[in-house]
C-alpha cells in the first residue's frame, strides 16, 4: 500500500515541477500577500479626518478645540464659516467628524444654569469606525471637562477627587495594535485557500484529462490515489507555513510567544482539514471550473467573515454561530492566537484541536463515501 | 454582428449543458449574502465577564450592580483568587476581568480613590477597546452617583461648576449598525467573484481542451470572440447584479437611497473591470489551474484586502495606499456605499465612476490585444 502511495505522491511531485509558473505561484503568492496586506489590515483610527465649525470665535472656543488637535488621532483639515458647508463636507468624504461651537459657547460656560452645547457630527457610514472616534471625542470633552472644573475649582479653593480609581489593563495585546489579533487570521485564511484548492484542482484535472481512468484500471485503490495526491500538497502547505510564519516575525514582529513544535504540530493538523476539505471538493466536482467555484465560494469569503477574523462570532446571531463551524479556519485561529499572543499550551485548546482531527476525518469519509456511490452509478 | 450573435448561442447552450455551474453562480452568492450578512457585525453586545471582588462590601455590590445594569456585561463568574481569573482569560471563557480592591468601601468612606483593576483579553478584536469604553462609562456613572449622595448626606453644599455637553449625531447610520456598512460591500465582491470565476477560464478552458485551435481556423476575428464571450458572462453577472441587489432589500431591509438607475449603470461599468481582469488572466495562462491560482491571488484576494472593504484605506500605510489606487473595487466600494447608504448621485460620484470607466475599457482592449497576439 504504501509503496503505491509513494509512487504517486512521486509523479505529482514531478508533475508540478515541471510547471514552473505554477510553483511560483503557489511559493511566491501566498507570502507575498502576507506581507502587503499585514500592512493593511488594521482597524487603528488614527488621523481622523476633523472639520472644525467655530460660532463662538472666543478664548474659550480655541482653547476647546485645542484638546482635540493636541491629540495624535484628529487632524483639522477645514474650518467651516456657514450652515450650507456642513452638508458638503460630509458627503464628499472631506471630513469624518464636524465640530459645531455654538455662538454662546463661552457665555454659556460661565453660567450654572445652562451647559455649552456643542455638536459633533460623525460621518457613520463606517459604523464601526464611527464608534471609535465617539469614544475619542467622549474622552477628549472629558479631558477638557475635568481640567477646566480642577481649573476652576482651585482659584475658589476646593479640591476634587474621583471616588473610584479605576485602571484598565490589555493581556496579550497592551498596546492595543490590531495587526497583532489581525495576522493569525490571515495566515490562516492564505493557508487553507493554498491548501484546498491545490488539491481539489490536480484531482479534478485528471478526471477532466481522463487520465483519471488510467489510474482506475491500475490496482491502486480509491484512498490510495486520494492520499497519494494529496500528500504533496500538504507538504508544501507546511513549508509554505513556515516561510508565512518567518516572514510574520520579520516584517510584522509577530514573535511566537509559545512552544514552536506545538505550532508546528497544530499547524500540520490545520493543512489536513484544508486538504481534506479539498479532497471532498475534487470527489463531488466533475470539472475543473466546478471545483474552483465551489472551492472559491467555500474557502475565501467565509474564512474571512465566519472566521472569527474580522467580526468577533460572539456577536453572531445564533444560527450563524453553529455554522462557522463547518470554517476550520475558526478553530486554527483561536489555536494560533493562544500560541503567538497568549503563549498559553495545549490544555487551554485541546478541544480546538479535536475538532480539527475530527473534521478532517469527517470530510475524508464524506470523500470516500461520496466516491463510492459515484462508481457504482457508473 | 451576426457572427457574434452565434457565438452568444454556443456559449449560452454551453451553459445549459452545464446545470450545475448555473446553479451555483446564481443561488451561491445569494446564500453567501445572508450568510455573511447576518454575520458582519462589530456590534458588541454581550461582554463576558468574571468578578474577583476583595472586598465583598455593600459598596463593591452596588459597583457590581452598575455593570449588570447597563445590560452589556453579563457577570458569568464569580472567582476568589487570582488564578482562577487568570485561567478564564487564559481559555477565553471571558473577555473582562474585573477585581475590585479589598479596601474598596473603606476607601470611599475616606474619600481616598477607591481601586479598580479591569483586565481585558485584547487578542480577540477590536471588542476588547469598546468594552472597555463601556466599563469607563459605568465607572464614571457610579462614581457620579456615589459623590452627590455623600455630598448630600454630609449636607455640604456643592460647588456648582459647569461642563461641557457633547451633542454627538451620526449621519447616514444613525444606529451605528455595522451591517449596513458591511452588505453593499459584500454585494460588491460576490459580483466580482461570480465574474471572475466565469472568464478567468473563458479562453484558457478552451485552449486546454483543444477547441481553442477550432476556433483560430474559424473565420471568426479575434474581438468578435472575445465580445462572443464576454457578453453571456455580462449577463450572467448583471442577473446576479439584480438577485442579489434584491435579496440585499428584501432580507436586510436595506433601501437603495440614491438612484436605481445611477446604481445600476455604475454596477455594469465595475463589471467591465472584472470581466476585463478576469479575461486578462485567461489570456495570460496555460492552464486553467494556473488561471484559477492568479485569479485568487491576484485578483481576488488583492480586491478583498486593498478595497476598504473591511479595512479603512486612511488606516494603511502610505505605500500600500499607493497600491490601492489601481484596484478597481477601491472605487465601486465608494460609489455603491454612497448610493445605498448617502443617497448621493453622480454629482459626487463621477471621478469614481470616470476611473472605473476608463480602467474597464482599458483592461478590455489590453486583454484582446494580447488575445491577437497570441494568435498570430
Amino acid at each position: 500500500m504504501f509503496h503505491r502511495i509513494k509512487a504517486l505522491a512521486k509523479k505529482e511531485i514531478k508533475q508540478l515541477l515541471r510547471d514552473k509558473r505554477m510553483l511560483f505561484v503557489i511559493f511566491f503568492f501566498p507570502v507575498f500577500l502576507l506581507v502587503v496586506f499585514g500592512y493593511a489590515v488594521n482597524f487603528d483610527v488614527k488621523n481622523i479626518k476633523l472639520a472644525v465649525y467655530d460660532k463662538n470665535h472666543s478664548a474659550e472656543s480655541r482653547d476647546f478645540i485645542n484638546t482635540f488637535t493636541s491629540s495624535k488621532y484628529f487632524n483639522i483639515v477645514k474650518y467651516l464659516n456657514s450652515d450650507s458647508e456642513i452638508n458638503d463636507v460630509l458627503d464628499t468624504k472631506k471630513a469624518q467628524l464636524i465640530v459645531i461651537v455654538p455662538h454662546d459657547f463661552s457665555e454659556k460656560l460661565y453660567t450654572v444654569k445652562d451647559k455649552p452645547n456643542v455638536q459633533f457630527l460623525i460621518d457613520g457610514v463606517d459604523g464601526n469606525t464611527a464608534m471609535i472616534i465617539n469614544n475619542y471625542i467622549e474622552a477628549a470633552v472629558n479631558y477638557y471637562n475635568q481640567n477646566f472644573q480642577t481649573e476652576f475649582l482651585s482659584r475658589t479653593g476646593a479640591k476634587v477627587s474621583m471616588p473610584v480609581d479605576f485602571r484598565p489593563t490589555f493581556w496579550y495585546n497592551p498596546d492595543l495594535d490590531t495587526t497583532k489579533f489581525l495576522i493569525p487570521g490571515l495566515i490562516a485564511m492564505i493557508l487553507i485557500i493554498t491548501a484546498a484548492m491545490t488539491v481539489s484542482l490536480s484531482l479534478v484535472r485528471e478526471k477532466e484529462k481522463g487520465t483519471i481512468e488510467q489510474i482506475n484500471v491500475s490496482s491502486i485503490k480509491i484512498i490510495e490515489l486520494l492520499v497519494g495526491k494529496a500528500f504533496p500538497y500538504l507538504i508544501i502547505a507546511l513549508i509554505n507555513a513556515g516561510f508565512i510564519l518567518i516572514a510574520g516575525n520579520l516584517m510584522f514582529n509577530v514573535t511566537v510567544k509559545g512552544s514552536l513544535i506545538l505550532l508546528l504540530f497544530s499547524t500540520l493538523i490545520f493543512l489536513s482539514s484544508a486538504v481534506s476539505l479539498g479532497i471532498f471538493i475534487s470527489v463531488i466536482a466533475d470539472t475543473q471550473q466546478i471545483a474552483f467555484s465551489v472551492a472559491t465560494f467555500i474557502t475565501l469569503l467565509p474564512s474571512m467573515l465566519l472566521s472569527g477574523f474580522v467580526f468577533p462570532i460572539n456577536n453572531m446571531p445564533y444560527i450563524i454561530q453553529l455554522i462557522t463551524n463547518l470554517t476550520p479556519v475558526k478553530f486554527f485561529i483561536i489555536v494560533l492566537r493562544a500560541i503567538i499572543l497568549k503563549g498559553v499550551g495545549l490544555e487551554t485548546f485541546w478541544p480546538q484541536i479535536v475538532y480539527l482531527c475530527l473534521f478532517t476525518t469527517i470530510f475524508l469519509i464524506l470523500a470516500y463515501v461520496v466516491q463510492r456511490k459515484k462508481e457504482l452509478s457508473a | 454582428m451576426k457572427t457574434i450573435l452565434h457565438f452568444i448561442k454556443k456559449e449560452f447552450l454551453q451553459f445549459r449543458r452545464d446545470p450545475k455551474m448555473f446553479g451555483i453562480i446564481l443561488i451561491a452568492p445569494v446564500f453567501q449574502l445572508i450568510l455573511l450578512g447576518y454575520a458582519a457585525n462589530f456590534d458588541v453586545k454581550t461582554v463576558h465577564t468574571a468578578v474577583l471582588d476583595f472586598s465583598k462590601s455593600e459598596m463593591s455590590r452596588k459597583y457590581i450592580e452598575a455593570y449588570k445594569s447597563t445590560g452589556y456585561f453579563s457577570v458569568d463568574y464569580y472567582v476568589s483568587t487570582y488564578e482562577e481569573m487568570t485561567e478564564l482569560i487564559d481559555k477565553g471563557k471571558v473577555l473582562a476581568g474585573i477585581i475590585i480592591d479589598r479596601n474598596f468601601e473603606k476607601d470611599i468612606y475616606s474619600g481616598k480613590p477607591a481601586q479598580v483593576q479591569a483586565i481585558f483579553d485584547a487578542s480577540d478584536g477590536n471588542s476588547s477597546s469598546i468594552a472597555a469604553g463601556y466599563a469607563v462609562g459605568v465607572t464614571k456613572l457610579f462614581s457620579q452617583n456615589v459623590s452627590t449622595e455623600f455630598m448630600q448626606i454630609k449636607g455640604k453644599v456643592i460647588t456648582p461648576v459647569n461642563s461641557v455637553n457633547a451633542e454627538t449625531r451620526v449621519w447616514y447610520n444613525p444606529e451605528l449598525k455595522t451591517r449596513v456598512f458591511m452588505i453593499p460591500g459584500i454585494v460588491a465582491l460576490l459580483l466580482m467573484v461570480v465574474t471572475l470565476i466565469l472568464t478567468s477560464l473563458a479562453i484558457v478552458k478552451e485552449k486546454e481542451i483543444g477547441t481553442l485551435e477550432q476556433l483560430i481556423v474559424t473565420p471568426i476575428k479575434p474581438y468578435q470572440m472575445i465580445l462572443g464571450k464576454l457578453i453571456p458572462f455580462a449577463i450572467l453577472g448583471f442577473l446576479s447584479v439584480i438577485i442579489v441587489l434584491t435579496a440585499m432589500n428584501v432580507i436586510f431591509s436595506i433601501p437603495v437611497k440614491g438612484s436605481v438607475v445611477f446604481l445600476f449603470v455604475s454596477t455594469f461599468i465595475y463589471l467591465l473591470t472584472t470581466l476585463g481582469l478576469g479575461l486578462f488572466v485567461s489570456t495570460i495562462s496555460k492552464t486553467q489551474q494556473q488561471a484559477m491560482m492568479l485569479a485568487i491571488f491576484v485578483i481576488m484576494m488583492p480586491m478583498i484586502f486593498l478595497s476598504g472593504f473591511t479595512f479603512p484605506i486612511e488606516n494603511m500605510p502610505k505605500a500600500i495606499q499607493l497600491i490601492t489606487y489601481i484596484i478597481p473595487l477601491r472605487y465601486f466600494m465608494v460609489i455603491i456605499r454612497g448610493v445605498i447608504l448617502k443617497g448621493i448621485g453622480i454629482a459626487d460620484l463621477w471621478p469614481e465612476l470616470l476611473i472605473l470607466l476608463v480602467m474597464g475599457v482599458s483592461i478590455l482592449s489590453f486583454s484582446t490585444l494580447r488575445f491577437r497576439k497570441k494568435l498570430d
